[in-house]
């Protein structure tokens, strides 16, 4: 029975740390289907991560935190926009720009607000999201295998654990279902197409850069104010190329985007559990392995052992109008 | 009371002027395309043709001047005005999504709600009744990408009539079909014409418009010289018009005087990235003296086979001999060293660095040549003065050994990559599509230099999906189809025979 509780912590903490992976998974989605490289990512997180933590300090509300840490995030989609859109400049560069930008600037907006080193200060009660316990959870735990998966692993999260999961089928439904996403699929595809068709190609790709920002507001304010209780320096610490890489590992593809971020989430919770543990035989493993592990995974699907990833096909080329 | 007995024009354009910085793409232009007619327009690449369309189809906003559509004036200030006034424009590269159906293309754009599912049923109908009206048979779930270009096409034209498009505009429809799919094509336009419709023919094929059109057009370095009744004019005149002086349409040569085997393939297989036979088992000569034509549509393994012989790519099985020295082994330059030329199909992905210099592409292969500097460094004052003389003696314009490849015109381009070549004295020329993307003139000069490499005791192995071109300069034609040499028939050989060989019909 002792295995089981260690796989039924390790599952609990797997589903903690995919959801910020999940919901900047689904945005660099929206983004890349449009065709707009998003290497920004990451800074989008952390600069919403930093809004948030202070808007639910200043506030005291977890809600208007999220708010906050949409709009930041949504900010910095426009600038990316702005320059790879309407400037036509390089999209990658323009991300990785804005990525140093969020790390400087959380970092000095934080010392010069709160003295602190760049932390903000902690908030509690309302200013966060607290975990919800789910009806019969308590009475549940005592039934053997349903009980302890349903009340650590499925009850006890904070409602943006549930709205991420329930993001997956709604974008899967935008972009297959809705003509929305027929343009924006369209757009990344041969935005030649969508020209001609009388659309605008810039205010499509700017809408879904929009969304974009929208739901990695969701990733920073869970990273800041669900799953910690402040904003730390670079508290996003690479999980912005994570999500690129599970975006990759899924082929732009929405449901598969959840299995992989829940995949690199168990990678990172075996990570964190083995940390100090010895192997039988092998001895104590590096964590460093487990960490690369999302990476090597999907430099192996890029080489094409696990099928060819069909990028979108105008991903990361602005659009000209041919001569 | 006064009626008006004709009609008005579908479209009417007055005076219409664009400049795009220094380049006067269209000047003044005045044109009038009756309602229910085939409307050619033909000219030389470069002549303003396409920015033409693209004014009235409101890609780009002309500088000066009216457009009219059925008489009245509209300003057309995007595609989606175009569209709203009736206009459809198929565009010469489709301006599809390949990963979509074919009805998600078609519906692109015009969608009806917000949610896709409610008008699909709709739009389903729609188009069942527009290709039965209109005979452009194509299966509406089927992925774009993996239907053939003549299919393809007609996806383009039913999204046009789809919005409605009373003026429909095609732009070199031609290019990537086969005759018979040309055929079709032309049967649809003449539906089309039947039913009301008015057709705009962009294209620099005298044939076509020879064939289709009822009225054509003329343009020549930006400016309308001339409008003719197809009927009352001659395929002399309208060559003369576009280019502004004579033109040889038929190439003299005299007979072939085949000498040694220069260039011998051997029960030659190709496989392409994914394990499939691009060139299924294919065995011919060249002979010192003759061309050898290989006609085909497009992506039979032509390219392959090519690319096979030049050195590019690896075949999996088979032998090639260059003037009786087996080359498996050898890499593109050893294989140049042995006296192959090899002029490639796309000058743009394999002929030419379109950021280099002209003078830098000019020696673009041959940059280790003694001639061209020692060891390491390049003699930029030599290669510059052998540029200047293949530049006179190639009449390519303009005249500047020292501006950007890019800016040269399509056909000045080509004869770049042909003087390279064929100023080797290759004992074996292998070329693939020489005038692809080319105007009249240069075709002409183009052609004559091939036939001299032939006259002058050379072999030439011409790859060509322009079967007027491979009928005018083969001694012997290969046809290619599904990556065999499906038959070998002399010059004599009438289109059809060979379009039907070409389609894998006959052999």
């Amino acid at each position: 029975m002792e295995n089981f509780d260690i796989l039924v912590s390790i599952l609990g903490s797997t589903v903690r740390l995919s959801i910020p992976l999940l919901f900047t998974a689904l945005a660099g989605l929206f983004s890349e289907r449009a065709g707009i490289f998003d290497i920004g990512l990451e800074g989008k997180m952390l600069a919403a991560a930093f809004a948030s933590a202070v808007a639910a300090y200043a506030t005291g509300s977890a809600w208007l935190g999220l708010l906050a840490g949409i709009a930041v995030s949504i900010l910095f989609s426009l600038v990316h926009g702005f320059a790879s859109i309407t400037n036509r400049g390089n999209q990658i560069v323009s991300g990785v720009a804005l990525n140093f930008v969020a790390i400087g600037l959380t970092v000095v907006l934080g010392q010069a607000w709160f003295g602190q080193g760049g932390r903000t200060p902690q908030v509690s009660g309302e200013g966060r999201f607290s975990p919800i316990i789910l009806p019969g959870a308590d009475a549940m735990r005592d039934v053997p295998i349903i009980g302890p998966l349903y009340a650590n692993v499925i009850s006890g999260n904070n409602i943006l654990t549930y709205m991420a999961f329930m993001a997956v089928p709604l974008a899967w439904w935008v972009l297959f279902r809705t003509r929305f996403g027929l343009r924006l699929r369209a757009v990344g595809e041969n935005p030649g197409a969508v020209d001609t068709a009388g659309i605008s190609v810039a205010w499509m790709r700017y809408r879904a850069v929009i969304v974009a920002g929208f739901l990695c507001g969701f990733s920073g304010t869970y990273l800041a104010i669900a799953q910690s209780a402040a904003f730390i320096n670079n508290m996003s610490a690479g999980k912005g190329y994570i999500a690129l890489a599970a975006l990759i590992f899924a082929k732009w593809r929405p449901v598969p985007v959840m299995f992989a971020c829940l995949l690199f989430g168990f990678l990172d919770a075996v990570a964190n559990f083995m940390q100090g543990k010895s192997v039988p035989l092998i001895g104590e493993v590096p964590v460093q392995i487990f960490q690369a592990l999302p990476y090597i995974l999907t430099c192996v699907l890029l080489a094409g052992f696990i099928g060819v990833a069909r990028a979108p096909k105008a991903g990361g080329v602005p659009y000209v109008k041919e001569r | 009371m006064s009626l008006d007995p004709s009609p008005a024009p579908a479209i009417e354009l007055v005076g219409i002027d664009k400049k795009f910085g220094p380049v006067h793409a269209n000047k003044n232009i005045n044109l009038t395309v009756a309602r229910g007619s085939i409307h050619g327009i033909i000219g030389e690449n470069g002549a303003g043709k396409s920015t033409l369309m693209s004014i009235i189809y409101g890609f780009y906003q002309a500088d000066q001047g009216q457009i009219r559509i059925n008489g009245k004036p509209i300003v057309i200030r995007d595609s989606q005005t175009a569209i709203s006034s009736g206009i459809g424009m198929v565009h010469q590269h489709f301006m599809l999504v390949e990963n979509f159906t074919v009805l998600e293309n078609v519906v692109l754009g015009v969608e009806g709600g917000a949610l896709l599912g409610r008008d699909a049923a709709r739009a389903r109908e729609e188009l069942k009744r527009l290709q039965k009206d209109y005979g452009l048979e194509v299966d509406l779930d089927a992925i774009v990408e993996e239907l053939p270009v003549g299919a393809q096409q007609r996806v383009e034209i039913l999204k046009a009539l789809y919005r409605g498009a009373d003026i429909l505009i095609l732009d070199e429809p031609t290019g990537v079909l086969t005759p018979a799919e040309a055929d079709h094509l032309f049967n649809v336009l003449r539906v089309l014409r039947e039913q009301g419709k008015t057709i705009l023919l962009i294209t620099h094929k005298l044939r076509e418009i020879m064939a289709i059109t009822d009225t054509v057009s003329v343009m020549r370095r930006g400016e309308m010289v001339a409008t003719r009744a197809t009927a009352e004019t001659t395929v002399e005149e309208l060559a003369e018009l576009m280019v502004g002086r004579r033109v040889l349409l038929h190439v003299e040569k005299g007979e072939a005087k085949p000498g040694p085997v220069l260039l011998s393939v051997k029960n030659l297989t190709v496989k392409d990235s994914r394990g499939l036979k691009m060139v299924d088992n294919v065995s011919f000569d060249v002979r010192a003296g003759e061309i050898v034509g290989i006609a085909g549509v497009a992506g039979n393994g032509q390219s392959e086979l090519l690319e096979a012989i030049a050195g590019i790519r690896k075949p999996s099985s088979g032998e090639i001999l260059i003037d009786g020295q087996p080359v498996a082994e050898l890499d593109a330059a050893r294989r140049r060293e042995l006296g192959l030329a090899h002029i490639p199909e796309d000058r743009h992905h394999m002929g030419l660095v379109l950021k280099f210099e002209e003078y830098e592409n000019s020696i673009l292969g041959y940059h280790r040549d003694q001639r061209y500097g020692r060891g390491a460094f390049l003699d930029l004052e030599a290669i510059r003065k052998d540029a200047e003389d293949k530049i006179a003696k190639y009449d390519i314009r303009p005249p500047n050994p020292r501006l950007k490849t890019a800016n040269f015109s399509g056909g000045n381009q080509q004869k770049i990559v042909v003087a390279r070549e064929i100023e080797r004295d290759p004992k074996l020329l292998i070329v693939g599509q020489p005038t692809r993307g080319v105007d009249v003139g240069a075709i002409e000069f183009i052609h004559r230099r091939i036939i001299e490499r032939r006259d002058a005791g050379k072999a030439v192995l011409l790859v060509s999906v322009e079967l007027d071109e491979i009928r005018s300069l083969s001694d012997r034609i290969l046809v290619m189809f599904a990556g065999k040499i499906v038959g070998e028939k002399t010059s004599e050989a009438g289109e059809q025979t060979l379009g039907l060989m070409m389609a894998g019909i006959a052999a």
